[in-house]
């Protein structure tokens, strides 16, 4: 009946998390305890963490969990500005692309607010790409790579898709002694994420978009990362994230990530050619829509499709999309439900009325062809009636 | 021969998050129309954020829930400012005293709003007022003291041909408890009176939109009585707080504006009675008749003498009238039934 093409706002729980999460729901035992009860939920925590970072490239003591990709970015953001201008006052300076997440886009603009930290932006192409010069540049500028206390760029972008070379921005942050965090939340589950092999010093990643429960997560931390903790209390995860943890949510992350693991490469495959024949049958049914982001299948994520159509209003798309059973996204909303237009799509160069008018169709582990078959069924019509709707002038 | 409408079948229902719009969305969703909620987002926040009042979309959304239908924010600030604040804004500017609520309704629910609801393929726009219309003619509501007829008066016929108001034949008493009944969580919210975007200080907002402005307050003979900081801050009929010198033996009251000369006349209240005035942009389609008139929202009719100019209205009122401004609506009656709308250009109290 609805055809759900939202999975990069959330993706359906797999078979093996929900029988992860209900098998340690029924169990008690905080894993802190010395007793028996506690040890057995230790024992669940520890393989779940085992598992996060052997299929994430990490080790063990690497990976801190969270409640989930919020709050990782929050941690790297913060706490690695924290301890490197603790370490050095003249490191007061962040290095962020203009593109991030929210998470890291907001806690930035707090610590340039609250904190008295200087931000520097890193500007993007018109595909919404980091390219290594443009960190260059903003390394070099506001008094150059020693006052720089962290650069954080995402590994993939949630509105548009286009993935940037992780490696090479880590390596030039690292070249002048500057920590790096990515916000791979949009990544793991559809691109090889290796945190070793992306040389990042933190790396966020959330369960509810590979397929686990909402509500936790992890940042993956060097060993070497010096973060300050946002959370105090008994120190459960490495002293830089304190409160009991879920080992439920933890289970049912792992079993996730073991899905991963097993079908991850094979569903890439699938969801890049679900993807592109999506795109090409809404532009034989919009011949005006355009594509945002990467056209080349490489640089986008395999299950991301980003389109304008001129005229529309996103919103009046969605709803009428919505009114026939199509769930899809504009964007970002505020806290009272107004669609602004997308801080990416206006970075990437394009204007107002085309950010206002785009609309992403994410695609996931559940998507079949008969999804794509009820979205281009219904779109015509949509974007008809919203260019009617959007030609609307006040009458007097 | 007219042709009987039949009833709208799709329709939005723009929901405050007050008690009212709630009753009215369940109402229609009674009745058997595919609903569709709206909040109508019509300022943002001063932060910039994009946010205008996130409790009541909350409010909103909540009742939408309920009701079981799909919800939207409708992002309406822009045309809001130019439509409404803009205008109310100017109004006093050129010493009128503007009726925001009654612009709103013309020129946002009734017009942006029902505009854009047509075109995505709705049928009506329901809302929470306490009126009553059928087949495109309104009337007031069963509640004569919540009535709202005034406010929606200026409205076109074929604006009030999409309207639904599903409140209008119950007591605002009747729909509170309906609202509890229903279990909606709104149903225990005040009602509100202020102007939505200038709260309770509708003075210091002109002041800050407009910057001082002083002159003088002269009576009608043109004796300097006084003096003032902008005289966007008084309103015809306005007694309280006018600052005059000593020596008045009697109550002053505002008599009228010149906003070009800054000047504020005062007077007695038998001055301030106003027997004759000119309405422009009417939407009244009759010929001239005597009928009753209402000049001001919560004000009893009053019985007149109507002369149709075109779009333009000579009243003679029966008997007079105080403290009408021009820039307020005069609003037409026969018994309960809205003949039409103008908006009050002048009056024989500023002539």
């Amino acid at each position: 009946m609805t055809a759900y093409l939202d999975h990069a706002a959330t993706t359906p729980l797999v078979d093996e998390a929900y029988e992860a999460v209900t098998r340690a729901l029924r169990e008690i035992g905080n894993p802190s305890s010395l007793h028996g009860p506690g040890r057995r939920a230790r024992r669940v925590v520890e393989e779940s963490r085992e598992t996060v970072a052997s299929v994430l490239g990490a080790r063990p003591s690497e990976v801190v969990f969270t409640g989930g990709g919020t709050e990782s970015d929050n941690l790297a953001v913060k706490g690695l500005f924290w301890a490197a201008r603790a370490a050095d006052p003249a490191r007061d300076r962040v290095i962020a692309s203009r593109v991030e997440h929210h998470a890291v886009l907001d806690a930035v603009t707090w610590l340039h607010d609250a904190e008295g930290a200087r931000v520097t932006w890193i500007e993007v192409d018109g595909l919404g790409r980091v390219h290594p010069d443009a960190l260059a540049a903003a390394l070099a500028a506001d008094g150059g790579p020693a006052t720089a206390a962290l650069v954080t760029v995402m590994w993939a972008n949630n509105e548009v898709g286009t993935v940037n070379d992780v490696a090479a921005l880590a390596e030039l942050a690292h070249a002048h002694g500057i920590p790096f965090h990515t916000d791979a939340v949009q990544a793991v589950g559809q691109l090889d994420v290796d945190f070793a092999a992306s040389g990042a010093d933190a790396l966020t990643v959330s369960a509810h978009k590979v397929g686990g429960p909402v509500g936790v997560g992890a940042l993956l931390l060097g060993r070497d990362a010096d973060v300050t903790p946002l959370l105090h209390g008994g120190g459960q995860e490495r002293d830089v994230r304190s409160g009991t943890v879920d080992v439920a949510g933890i289970a049912g992350f792992a079993a996730a990530l073991e899905v991963v693991r097993r079908d991850g490469a094979a569903r890439a495959v699938q969801l890049m050619a679900l993807r592109d024949e999506l795109v090409e049958r809404v532009l034989a049914a919009v011949p005006d829509a355009v594509l945002n982001g990467d056209p080349s299948p490489s640089g986008r994520l395999p299950g991301n499709a980003h389109l304008s159509f001129p005229g529309c209003e996103g919103d009046a798309l969605l709803m009428l999309l919505d009114a026939q059973g199509v769930a899809c996204s504009t964007g970002s909303a505020c806290t009272a439900g107004v669609a602004k237009p997308s801080h990416v799509l206006l970075a990437m160069g394009q204007d107002i009325a085309r950010a206002r008018g785009s609309l992403r169709f994410s695609l996931g582990h559940t998507t079949q062809p008969a999804d794509i078959d009820e979205l281009v069924a219904v779109l015509p019509g949509a974007v008809e009636r919203a260019r009617l709707a959007g030609a609307v002038r006040p009458s007097r | 021969m007219r042709v009987a409408r039949p009833r709208p079948q799709k329709v939005l229902a723009a929901l405050s998050g007050g008690v009212d719009s709630a009753v009215a969305a369940a109402r229609a969703v009674d009745a058997g129309h595919d609903v569709t909620c709206v909040h109508l987002a019509l300022t943002h926040g001063i932060d910039g954020s994009g946010c205008c009042t996130p409790d009541d979309a909350r409010d909103a959304a909540r009742v939408a829930d309920v009701l079981g239908v799909p919800y939207y924010v409708w992002d309406l600030a822009d045309t809001f400012a130019a439509s409404v604040i803009d205008d109310f804004v100017a109004s006093y500017a050129s010493g009128q005293t503007p009726n925001p609520c009654v612009r709103c309704n013309e020129r946002i629910k009734f017009a942006a709003v029902l505009d854009r609801a047509r075109a995505l393929g709705f049928d009506g726009l329901v809302t929470g007022h306490h009126a009553r219309v059928a087949d495109g003619v309104l009337r007031r509501s069963v509640d004569r003291a919540k009535d709202q007829s005034y406010v929606l008066g200026t409205l076109r016929r074929d604006q009030l041909a999409g309207a639904v108001f599903p409140v209008g034949t119950s007591t605002k008493q009747a729909v509170r408890a309906e609202a509890r009944e229903r279990g909606l969580l709104v149903s225990e919210k005040p009602d509100s009176f202020d102007v939505c975007f200038t709260g309770q200080d509708t003075a210091g907002f002109l002041r800050a939109a407009l910057g001082p402005q002083p002159g003088p307050i002269v009576d009608r003979e043109g004796a300097v009585v006084g003096a003032h900081d902008g005289a966007y801050a008084f309103t015809v009929g306005q007694r309280r707080g006018v600052p005059l010198g000593g020596g008045t033996r009697e109550p002053r009251y505002v008599l009228s504006i010149e906003p070009a000369s800054r000047t504020v006349v005062v007077g007695s209240r038998e001055e301030l009675a106003v027997t004759s005035l000119t309405g422009t942009a009417s939407t009244y389609e009759g010929p001239s008749r005597s009928c009753d008139v209402q000049l001001r929202a919560h004000a009893d009719p009053i019985a007149a003498d109507v002369t149709v100019r075109g779009d333009e209205l000579a009243i003679a009122l029966h008997e007079p009238a105080f403290g009408i401004a021009p820039g307020q609506a005069v609003v037409l009656y026969d018994g309960d039934v809205v003949l039409g709308g103008a908006w009050i250009s002048s009056t024989n109290v500023g002539a």
